[in-house]
C-alpha cells in the first residue's frame, strides 16, 4: 500500500463526500457470530465530531468523483475545474479494515460520482461491500449509495451486503430539479428506492416464517434535501419529506443547509451565509412529526408556509393554539404531554411514571429537567399552580423570548431583521 | 456531611461487593444514623464512630439477590453505574435508595420525584455517557508485538462495563485497554478478557507512537486519520462550541485526529 498515493486520494474523494449529511450508523444490528472482524450497534457510535459539530461515524468518501452529470449543485460535477482521482476496490476495502481495527470508524459509507453508466457505478460500489462481507468477514455497518437509474438487480444484491441504502432527491421540488439538474429527472431516484423498499418488505415477511433469512438493508433508508438553493419553501421542503416516510418507509430525511460551491446564477452566490438556523428549525419539524405526534400540515400549511426563525416550531404552533391549553400534569396522557412546548420525550416518560408515585409539582419537574422557561405558560401541577394571567400569543411570544438564550441570537437581533 | 457524635462511619475497601456488606451490616446492626466511606477517602475525626467492615461475598450476595427482587433490571443496572461513579457521596445516596427500595412494596426505580432516586438516575445517566465516550474515543494503536493498544483515562470507572463490546466487536485481534489514571487495564487474547496491570518499560511514553514499540505502519495510519478529519470539516458551517461539546479538551490527548505524538 503507497501511503502517499492513498494520502491523497483521501484526501479529494473524502473532501467530495463530506456535503452528505448523514452519518448515521444507527439501526442495525449485525452480530460478530463467525468471529470475524466487527459488529453493528443499534444505537450508533459517533467516534469523533468536526469542527463544524458535525458527527464522525463512518469513512465517508466516493469511490470517483468522474461524473458524466452536470448537476448545479454539486461540487463533483461535470463542468467544475477540479481534481479527480478514483479509488480501487482493494484500497477502499484495506482502508475500511485499517480503520477499523484502530476503533476510528463504525463502518464504511461510499458514495460515487456516476462513470459510464448507472449500472457501471453500482456494480463497483456492491464490489467493495461483497469483499467486505464475504472475504473479509466484516460485520461493520455499511451504507451505499443507491445510484438513480441503477437496475432492479444490482439493488436487490446492494440490499444484502448494506446495512443502509439512500439515494438524495436533493431538490424538494420538481421544477427545481429541472432547473438545476437537467440531466435527471425524478422518476430515476424513486425506482431505486421503490425496489429496495419492496424487498425489505418481502424479507422482513419471510423472515417471520424461515427464520435464516439472511438481513436485508437492516437500517433502511434514507434521503437528503439541499435546502435554500431552489427558493422553495419551508411547507415545500416538509409535505415532500412527509410523503417521503409514508410512501417509502425511510428511516431519516436529512436537511442539508445549501453551502455555497459555484457562481451559476441560477444559484445563491458564493460568500452567502449556510441557512443553519432554517436548517435546524426543519429538523425539529421531522422530530415532531416522527416522534412527537404531530400530523405535518398542523405545523406548515398554506397559511403557514414557513417557520418562525425565533421560535422553536412547537412553540409556533402551542401560540396558534393556545384554547389546548394549559395542559395538567398529573392527569394528561402521552399525546398531549408531548405537545407541550419545552417537554422532550425523555421528560414525557419521566413525568408519566413518576407521577404514579406522588403529585408532581413545578419544582419537581426543574430538577427532572423541563425547559421551564417555556413550558410554565402552557401547564398546570394542582389547581393552583398555574400562571393566571391572560396573556395572548404576542405576549406570550415576547415573555419566551425575553426567559429564553439562543447560540442564534445574533442571527435574530434587530439589525439583521432587515434582511430575515 | 455533618457528622455527628453518633454518626456511625463503616469504612469498605471500594469494591462493590465491600459496599454491598457494609449494607449488610446497616441492617443487621440496625444502624439508622451512618455513613459509609471508602477507605482511601476516610479521614479519622475525633468525634463519631468508626469501624471497618471486611468484604464477605455471602453477605453481599444476600443483599444484591434481595435487592433485585425489588428492583426492575433497568433499576439495578443503574445502581451499579452509579456507584461505579467514584462519587464522594454516593455510597449514602446508594444506601438511601436501597432502603426506599426494600421499604416499598412494589419497585420504585422510576420515582423520580424522590431525591435518591433522582441522584442515582443522573448520576447512572452521566457514567452511562462515559461509557459510551469511551466506545467511541479508544483509539487503538498496533504494537510491535501484533497488540492493539490504547491509553485511556475516564472521568468514572467504566472498563468494567467496557468488556462486553470490545469482545465481541474485536474478536479476531488481540487488544488492551488501560486506565492510565487507575492503573489496570483490560487483555483480551482472542479467547477471554483478563483484567491486567502492567509495568511500563523504561522510556515508555503511553501518548507517544514511537516505532521503539509500536508497528512500522502505525504512524502512517494514524496520520491518514488525522487528514481524512480534516478533509471532513465543512470551514463555513464552523462551529467550535459545539465541536467541543462533543469532544470535551480533557480527551483530546487520547485521540490522534487532534493530538498527532510521535
Amino acid at each position: 500500500m503507497s501511503f502517499d498515493r492513498i494520502q491523497e486520494k483521501l484526501k479529494i474523494l473524502a473532501d467530495a463526500a463530506k456535503y452528505d449529511v448523514s452519518c448515521s450508523s444507527s439501526g442495525s444490528n449485525r452480530k460478530n457470530k463467525n468471529k470475524g472482524l466487527g459488529n453493528s450497534s443499534v444505537s450508533g457510535i459517533c467516534h469523533s465530531y468536526t469542527e463544524d459539530g458535525r458527527c464522525v461515524s463512518l469513512l465517508k468518501i466516493l469511490l470517483t468523483n468522474h461524473c458524466i452529470f452536470d448537476c448545479a449543485y454539486c461540487v463533483t460535477r461535470k463542468s467544475n475545474d477540479i481534481q479527480r482521482a478514483a479509488f480501487q476496490v482493494q484500497e477502499v476495502v484495506d482502508l475500511t479494515l485499517h480503520f477499523y481495527r484502530r476503533n476510528y470508524i463504525e463502518g464504511l459509507f461510499l458514495s460515487s460520482g456516476i462513470f459510464k453508466s448507472a449500472d457501471y457505478t453500482m456494480e463497483r460500489l456492491v464490489a467493495v461491500a461483497k469483499k467486505l462481507r464475504t472475504e473479509e468477514r466484516f460485520n461493520g455497518y455499511i451504507h451505499l449509495k443507491s445510484i438513480p437509474g441503477a437496475s432492479d438487480e444490482l439493488m436487490r444484491e446492494a440490499g444484502l451486503y448494506a446495512d443502509r441504502l439512500s439515494v438524495n432527491i436533493e431538490i424538494p421540488t420538481k421544477e427545481g430539479l429541472a432547473l438545476l439538474a437537467p440531466d435527471k429527472n425524478r422518476e430515476d431516484f424513486l425506482k431505486p428506492m421503490n425496489k429496495v423498499k419492496n424487498e425489505i418488505i418481502q424479507y422482513q415477511a419471510e423472515k417471520k416464517i424461515i427464520k435464516s433469512t439472511p438481513k436485508y438493508a437492516p437500517g433502511g433508508q434514507s434521503t437528503q434535501m439541499i435546502i435554500g438553493a431552489s427558493g422553495e419553501t419551508d411547507q415545500q421542503i416538509m409535505w415532500t419529506s412527509n410523503y417521503f416516510y409514508k410512501k417509502f418507509n425511510l428511516k431519516r430525511v436529512y436537511y442539508s443547509g445549501y453551502i455555497p460551491i459555484s457562481y451559476d446564477s441560477r444559484l445563491p452566490q458564493i460568500g452567502t451565509e449556510v441557512p443553519m438556523l432554517r436548517e435546524n428549525r426543519l429538523y425539529q419539524v421531522d422530530w415532531l412529526m416522527r416522534f412527537y405526534g404531530f400530523e405535518v400540515e398542523e405545523i406548515l400549511n398554506f397559511d403557514h408556509p414557513n417557520l418562525d426563525l425565533d421560535v422553536d416550531p412547537k412553540v409556533g404552533w402551542a401560540l396558534r393554539n393556545l384554547d389546548q391549553f394549559p395542559v395538567n400534569i398529573n392527569k394528561a396522557d402521552k399525546h398531549m404531554l408531548a405537545r407541550v412546548p419545552g417537554l422532550g420525550m425523555k421528560s414525557v416518560y419521566k413525568i408519566i411514571q413518576a407521577r404514579r408515585f406522588r403529585q408532581l409539582n413545578l419544582d419537581h419537574l426543574q430538577k427532572l429537567g423541563v425547559a421551564l422557561n417555556r413550558a410554565k405558560y402552557f401547564i398546570e401541577c394542582g389547581p393552583r399552580e398555574f400562571e393566571h394571567r391572560d396573556l395572548t400569543s404576542v405576549q406570550l411570544k415576547s415573555l419566551i423570548l425575553q426567559n429564553s438564550t439562543s447560540k442564534y441570537r445574533q442571527t435574530l437581533s434587530p439589525q439583521l431583521n432587515l434582511f430575515g | 456531611m455533618l457528622i455527628n457524635q453518633q454518626t456511625q462511619s463503616l469504612i469498605y475497601d471500594g469494591t462493590f461487593d465491600g459496599f454491598l456488606t457494609c449494607v449488610f451490616e446497616v441492617y443487621q446492626l440496625k444502624l439508622t444514623d451512618v455513613q459509609i466511606i471508602r477507605k482511601d477517602l476516610y479521614q479519622p475525626s475525633l468525634f463519631g464512630l468508626s469501624q471497618e467492615i471486611i468484604t464477605e461475598v455471602d453477605k453481599a450476595d444476600r443483599v444484591w439477590t434481595s435487592f433485585k427482587k425489588k428492583s426492575s433490571g433497568k433499576g439495578s443496572s443503574r445502581f451499579y453505574y452509579a456507584f461505579l461513579s467514584e462519587d464522594i457521596e454516593i455510597e449514602n445516596n446508594l444506601l438511601q435508595y436501597m432502603q426506599h427500595a426494600f421499604s416499598s412494596s412494589s419497585p420504585i426505580d422510576s420515582d423520580y420525584a424522590h431525591p435518591a432516586v433522582l441522584k442515582i438516575t443522573q448520576t447512572s445517566k452521566s457514567v452511562g455517557r462515559e461509557k459510551h465516550r469511551m466506545e467511541a474515543f479508544v483509539r487503538f494503536r498496533l504494537s510491535k508485538d501484533n497488540i492493539y493498544f490504547a491509553a485511556v483515562e475516564p472521568d468514572f470507572n467504566v472498563l468494567p462495563l467496557l468488556i462486553p463490546h470490545f469482545k465481541s466487536r474485536y474478536a479476531d485481534q488481540k487488544w488492551i485497554i488501560y486506565d492510565l489514571a487507575r492503573n489496570f487495564g483490560l487483555f483480551y487474547d482472542l479467547e477471554k478478557v483478563e483484567i491486567i496491570n502492567l509495568e511500563f518499560p523504561e522510556g515508555f511514553d503511553p501518548l507517544k507512537t514511537t516505532t521503539e514499540f509500536f508497528a512500522e505502519e502505525e504512524l502512517e495510519f494514524q496520520t491518514l486519520w488525522k487528514n481524512y478529519f480534516d478533509s471532513t470539516n465543512i470551514p463555513s458551517r464552523k462551529n467550535l462550541r459545539l465541536h467541543i461539546q462533543h469532544v470535551p479538551k480533557r480527551y483530546w490527548k487520547y485521540l490522534s485526529e487532534k493530538h498527532l505524538q510521535f
